[in-house]
């Protein structure tokens, strides 16, 4: 039986994963004591792991990765979202990885292109969304001062959560069934955590589901031209 | 294997031994190569230096984390980032074993890393160089850390226990980075021309300063001769030196790389190859703080410490207030 990969959907999980990935890299050598080190690098690197797989089921990793320009990539603005403090990396980590161990829960027990991957990123994401439940409670229920940078920094990524429920195409999902789970379940660490749950908007920086369609957030160019800099600097060498 | 009994004397009559009985059942547990454990008697003196030299060495772990994590936002492929972001990782791990041990000894990671920040324990002068090209990355897995291994299989035998069993450990992944740097540099080294002058050049810069990583000439070095006695080092600066070189000319040429020195040649009569002259002014002066990137390092160490002060003061009043602690309240 051939299997036929839907590139559009496997280019937006890839690029989620990928995105996330290269912002985590950038707290080495950073991070607020020694075990985040490991933890933030390992969480990097299972991302990094499951982008190249999606990729690669499109076409050329490094290609793709190194070669599209910022309105190619079909990532969520979630994830390109500059780190900022401790706290909005974790906001950033919490909202992503429920999303991602809701949506790959899922994915796992179907039987799309998109099943094996899932059934083992189901696994790390799993880890994940514990970490960033773990820090959240931390800080939300911590210090006044770490409650205050907790309460800004889910306020200040709330409105790009939205986004993640906008249907991908190609990827077979209860995508209601999603977003109402990940209310639950993130509203209910966050009230755990003595933080109240952002009331703004979730519309993303355009529209909702914009990053899908290739519009990001001005950081993201930004980004872009470190990680591919080297690459497109020796055209047609193999590293 | 040692017990710890065995390093504990009593007297029959339950009296205490006195130091100088103490001592000599230390130095025969050295001389028989038993381990000395965290619990046995030891003197002041070993304790002190094992403190500085587990210290010094889990401090280079981490600052040594800085150089390579320069590049991980700009590795050219993906599979050379994943390999990268798991090699610092690695470091962040051997920090984390290596204070451990160094707790063992009856410090804290705390204060240790106090004294990094304050100046007041150093890390390795090696670290102290800048990472100019991605090339440089791979020459630090093949010379920074194939120097580091030369140095550390022998401490994999050290006398104390656990600074030994942290090394077999570290040992064995530090092994798997060299092998990955060297074959790093071999892709480029046989692609184009610009990657090959591209590693060349990150050899002509690392290797210097990779024979400076086994310490100052024999008869300049003030702690070796106890080390020896101790069993914490087995070998001399310039014989591990001396080893290396060995080691790296073979491997330099099947990398089609040369070594950045003129008076390099196999000595058939002593069976090494001689080496030029070290410059040992620029080695105390990177030692001292004035190399390329001393303030750098630290400053940047200092800063995600400081900065994440209020993180770990947010875990700590959590663990008090769900824990059943007694610790910080929340105000």
């Amino acid at each position: 039986m051939t299997v036929t990969v839907h590139t559009a959907a496997a280019l937006a999980l890839g690029d989620d994963a990928l995105v996330l990935s290269h912002r985590l890299g950038e707290w080495a050598g950073h991070a607020p004591v020694l075990e985040e080190e490991v933890a933030l690098a390992n969480i990097a690197l299972d991302l990094l792991g499951q982008a190249r797989v999606l990729l690669s089921m499109v076409g050329d990793e490094d290609e793709l990765a190194y070669l599209r320009e910022e309105r190619a990539f079909r990532n969520l603005q979630l994830v390109e979202q500059p780190n900022g403090d401790f706290a909005h990396t974790i906001a950033r980590q919490l909202y992503f990885s429920t999303y991602q161990r809701l949506l790959y829960s899922e994915l796992a027990t179907g039987d799309s292109e998109f099943g094996g991957l899932a059934a083992k990123a189901v696994k790390e994401v799993t880890y994940h969304q514990d970490h960033a439940e773990q820090w959240t409670l931390r800080l939300g229920d911590g210090t006044d001062i770490s409650h205050e940078r907790m309460r800004r920094a889910c306020e200040a990524l709330w409105r790009y959560t939205g986004e993640m429920f906008q249907p991908v195409e190609g990827v077979d999902a209860d995508w209601t069934g999603i977003e109402q789970a990940w209310l639950d379940s993130v509203g209910d660490i966050l009230r755990r955590a003595t933080l109240e749950v952002p009331q703004g908007p979730r519309t993303g920086a355009w529209t909702a589901g914009a990053g899908r369609q290739g519009l990001h957030t001005e950081p993201f160019g930004r980004m872009l031209a470190e990680m591919q800099h080297l690459h497109r600097s020796h055209p047609g060498a193999s590293w | 294997m040692a017990t710890a009994a065995a390093h504990r004397p009593a007297r029959a009559d339950g009296t205490t031994a006195d130091a100088t009985e103490y001592e000599a059942v230390f130095d025969a547990a050295v001389a028989a190569d038993e381990r000395i454990e965290p619990r046995d008697w030891m003197p002041d003196a070993y304790r002190a230096t094992l403190v500085r030299q587990i210290a010094q060495h889990a401090h280079s772990e981490i600052i040594g984390m800085q150089p390579e994590a320069n590049w991980i936002t700009r590795a050219p492929s993906l599979r050379r980032k994943a390999i990268l972001m798991a090699k610092v990782q690695d470091e962040a791990g051997h920090g984390l074993y290596l204070y451990g041990a160094a707790e063992t000894l009856g410090t804290s990671r705390d204060e240790l890393l106090d004294k990094l920040h304050t100046g007041r324990q150093k890390y390795s002068s090696i670290f102290n160089y800048p990472t100019l090209t991605w090339a440089d990355v791979g020459a630090i897995g093949w010379l920074v850390d194939g120097a580091a291994i030369t140095n550390q299989v022998p401490l994999c035998r050290c006398s104390y226990g656990p600074y030994a069993r942290a090394m077999v450990r570290i040992c064995k992944e530090e092994s798997f980075h060299q092998r990955q740097g060297y074959e790093l540099l071999l892709a480029l080294s046989g692609g184009t021309p610009e990657q090959h002058a591209m590693a060349q050049d990150a050899v002509n810069r690392w290797w210097w300063p990779s024979l400076m990583m086994f310490g100052p000439p024999d008869d300049e070095s003030a702690h070796s001769a106890q080390s020896m006695a101790w069993k914490i080092k087995r070998h001399s600066n310039d014989e591990l030196r001396q080893r290396f070189v060995d080691i790296c000319v073979p491997q330099a040429e099947s990398l089609g790389l040369t070594l950045p020195d003129p008076d390099l040649k196999w000595n058939e009569e002593r069976g090494h190859h001689d080496f030029g002259p070290i410059d040992w002014t620029e080695f105390w002066e990177v030692l001292k703080g004035n190399g390329p990137c001393n303030e750098q390092r630290l400053t940047q160490r200092r800063q995600a410490h400081e900065e994440g002060a209020w993180v770990r003061e947010a875990a700590a009043a959590y663990a008090a207030r769900h824990n059943g602690g007694t610790g910080a309240q929340q105000a």
